[in-house]
């Protein structure tokens, strides 16, 4: 992981999204959040605890619960001047907003021929391991990345859940940042001053020359435990974090795999049709001369999430899979 | 004159009168383009509701904004875009208000404070909140003006909206082009109880207009925008009104409506006709006077749309910009 400059503290990516948003509405009068259960709750997951109270009810909006309504409300206010974040309480509920951001919010741009802007950021949440079941648990960030018009972000860390959230509130564009649920209470080195980590831009999170784990969100840590044990047994896994899936940066993904000769992908979405998927192709694609080995891919299994704890933890890759899979990828089985 | 209609100068009333009747020749100049293969894709022909828009948009100020349908032409026309660069993007050129990127059915303008047709039937009902909230962050008295037809209330999030928009006081109004059919259906198929009770449910003052007079049309949306830009919140318009075309231009049989109830809609609700005949009983304004103004607007109508045949094609290279800002 890159060193912060400065002064650095460690915080929560709960602390980190918070202060992310804080200082946003400081600087910028026309950011304003909606969301449900986002007043005096202060979300679901209690990391927007104060905010109401900072800058109001009218720039803080607890909504009824409307996810497509305030989706909607979310474009019309961006199309017109402000800088709306909306929160969608669980990923799962990302189905009711499907309509405002891909057939309006990703395409108002276009169609208008570059006239019309829709700069807003929709926030959520994805992962399992929470017991919450099939409606609760999903990684649907997959969706919104097929869609042109779209950008996407998986913060993985502190830091980059609060640079990576700054830069999207300044963006000009929609913006879908996924906040795996399981990381809200992870704490990590943040600096104290301000900072920005642009959209579209890699990070190695951790260096080696064997091969390359790309790996997203939650997944990242999963990625690194399993370097570690790597490491035990003589293979040096390079973690590369695309950290948005919209901009992509297919650069530092496919030089790292030319680096390494050898590439897997791990992401918390269903294995089918998925990131794993597009990933796996560019690397494919760009480094297909240097490569000793099949890209391989571990995505979620392709089931519904159960609720039952044993059976939820077969579904999501962890690090025992991840370093099985790359020591096999590394014929050092 | 009753009372409560504004006394209003004729030339008011005239110049009304003229953006009907372009509406009412750019639609037909469109059916032209497509029927003689012309114009790329389908259309959704706005004759025979020009009333409804050209009322509303007429109480409307440059910078109140507004959200339309797939039958947008009218609204587009009404809030004050050029004929000649509207026909530029119905025909996919690269002077069209969206470089040819929109066409019909996506057609925005920002300048004028339209936020863009909508292929999404509801599409934009929750937008136009979402416009009426900005407008009172950001501290201004404008007004937002959401119109859709009788179609989208079939539509869940216009529910939404309109709670959101009741709640919080938006200033929004609410304006539902009820011509009778969404699609291909008449709506009595679709639509249970009554539809001003579904706003008055949300607490929002419901009004039914005779979308086909625009001096009624002019007059409640005067008071509701007024309402609205006093902060007293959102309101709704049932305007009842008739496509006198198809759905699209090629919805030509109409198998789920008669002739003989078209032609009486026509020949007794023209919104035309009903302003002037009433500016002939009330000005003494002559036949011969608006024959002449229809004459002109028509040849302008008709070279805007023939100029817009010449325009330039969008280069190719215009197929990647703009998918990002």
């Amino acid at each position: 992981m890159s060193t912060p400059n400065g002064a650095v503290r460690e915080i929560t990516y709960g602390e980190a999204v918070r202060e992310a948003i804080v200082e946003e509405m400081r600087r910028d009068p026309t950011v304003f959040m909606i969301g449900e259960d986002i007043g005096a709750a202060g979300n679901v997951f209690k990391i927007l605890t104060g905010l109401q109270e900072e800058f109001g009810a009218a720039r803080v909006i607890d909504s009824p619960i409307s996810e497509s309504g305030i989706a909607g409300i979310g474009v019309g206010a961006a199309m017109t001047g402000m800088r709306p974040i909306v929160e969608i309480m669980f990923g799962d509920f990302t189905t009711f907003v499907m309509d405002q951001m891909t057939n309006q919010a990703a395409k108002t741009h276009y169609m208008s021929g570059g006239k019309l802007r829709v700069p807003m950021v929709l926030r959520t949440t994805m992962g399992a391991g929470r017991a919450s079941a099939a409606q609760h648990s999903q990684s649907l960030h997959a969706w919104l990345s097929h869609v042109p018009g779209m950008k996407v972000a998986l913060p993985a860390t502190p830091r980059d859940a609060k640079g990576l959230l700054k830069s999207a509130i300044r963006d000009d564009n929609p913006v879908a940042i996924f906040e795996d649920k399981m990381m809200y209470s992870v704490t990590g080195p943040v600096e104290e001053e301000e900072f920005l980590i642009p959209l579209g831009q890699a990070e190695i999170k951790r260096p080696g020359r064997d091969i390359t784990i790309v790996a997203t969100s939650s997944m990242v840590q999963e990625a690194l435990t399993a370097a570690e044990r790597l490491a035990q047994v003589g293979l040096e896994a390079e973690v590369v974090d695309p950290r948005t899936m919209v901009p992509l940066d297919t650069d530092t993904l496919v030089e790292s795999a030319k680096r390494t000769s050898r590439a897997m992908i791990v992401d918390e979405g269903c294995e089918r049709y998925g990131v794993t998927g597009e990933l796996a192709s560019v690397i494919a694609d760009g480094a297909f001369y240097y490569l000793d080995a099949p890209v391989r891919r571990l995505g979620a299994m392709n089931v519904p999430v159960p609720f039952a704890p044993s059976l939820e933890e077969q579904t999501i890759p962890n690090a025992d899979g991840i370093f099985e899979t790359a020591r096999t990828l590394c014929g050092a089985a | 004159m009753s009372a409560e209609i504004p006394i209003q100068d004729v030339e008011h009333w005239l110049s009304l009168y003229e953006q009907m009747y372009r509406i009412r020749c750019f639609e037909e100049a469109a059916d032209n383009l497509y029927t003689r293969g012309l114009m790329p894709g389908i259309t959704h022909l706005y004759i025979g509701e020009e009333a409804v828009a050209v009322g509303v948009c007429s109480v409307l100020r440059d910078d109140d904004w507004i959200t339309s349908t797939h039958r947008g032409h009218g609204h587009c026309l009404a809030k004050g875009s050029d004929v000649g660069r509207t026909f530029a993007e119905l025909l996919g050129r690269s002077t069209g208000y969206c470089g040819g990127k929109g066409g019909s059915m996506h057609i925005a303008d920002q300048d004028t404070g339209n936020l863009g047709a909508n292929g999404i039937v509801g599409g934009s009902t929750a937008i136009v909140a979402g416009a009426g909230l900005s407008a009172k962050l950001r501290g201004t008295d404008e007004v937002a003006v959401g119109f859709f037809g009788d179609g989208a209330l079939g539509q869940g999030q216009l529910y939404e909206s309109m709670n959101m928009a009741a709640l919080w006081k938006l200033p929004v109004l609410y304006v539902c082009e009820n011509n009778q059919y969404g699609e291909y259906t008449p709506n009595d198929q679709t639509i249970a109880g009554e539809i001003l009770d579904r706003a008055r449910a949300f607490g929002i003052p419901a009004h039914e207009v005779d979308g086909q007079d625009i001096r009624e049309v002019s007059r409640v949306a005067g008071d509701v925008v007024a309402a609205a830009r006093r902060g007293e919140g959102p309101s709704f318009l049932q305007c009842t009104t008739y496509r006198y075309r198809g759905h699209h231009v090629g919805d030509v049989d109409r198998p789920y409506r008669t002739r003989a109830e078209e032609e009486e809609w026509q020949a007794t609700r023209d919104p035309l006709k009903t302003l002037a005949d009433w500016l002939e009983a009330e000005f003494g304004v002559a036949a011969d006077v608006v024959e002449q103004l229809e004459t002109e607007v028509r040849t302008a109508v008709d070279d805007s749309a023939a100029k817009a045949l010449d325009e330039p094609i969008p280069e190719d290279s215009e197929v990647t910009t703009h998918v990002y800002a």
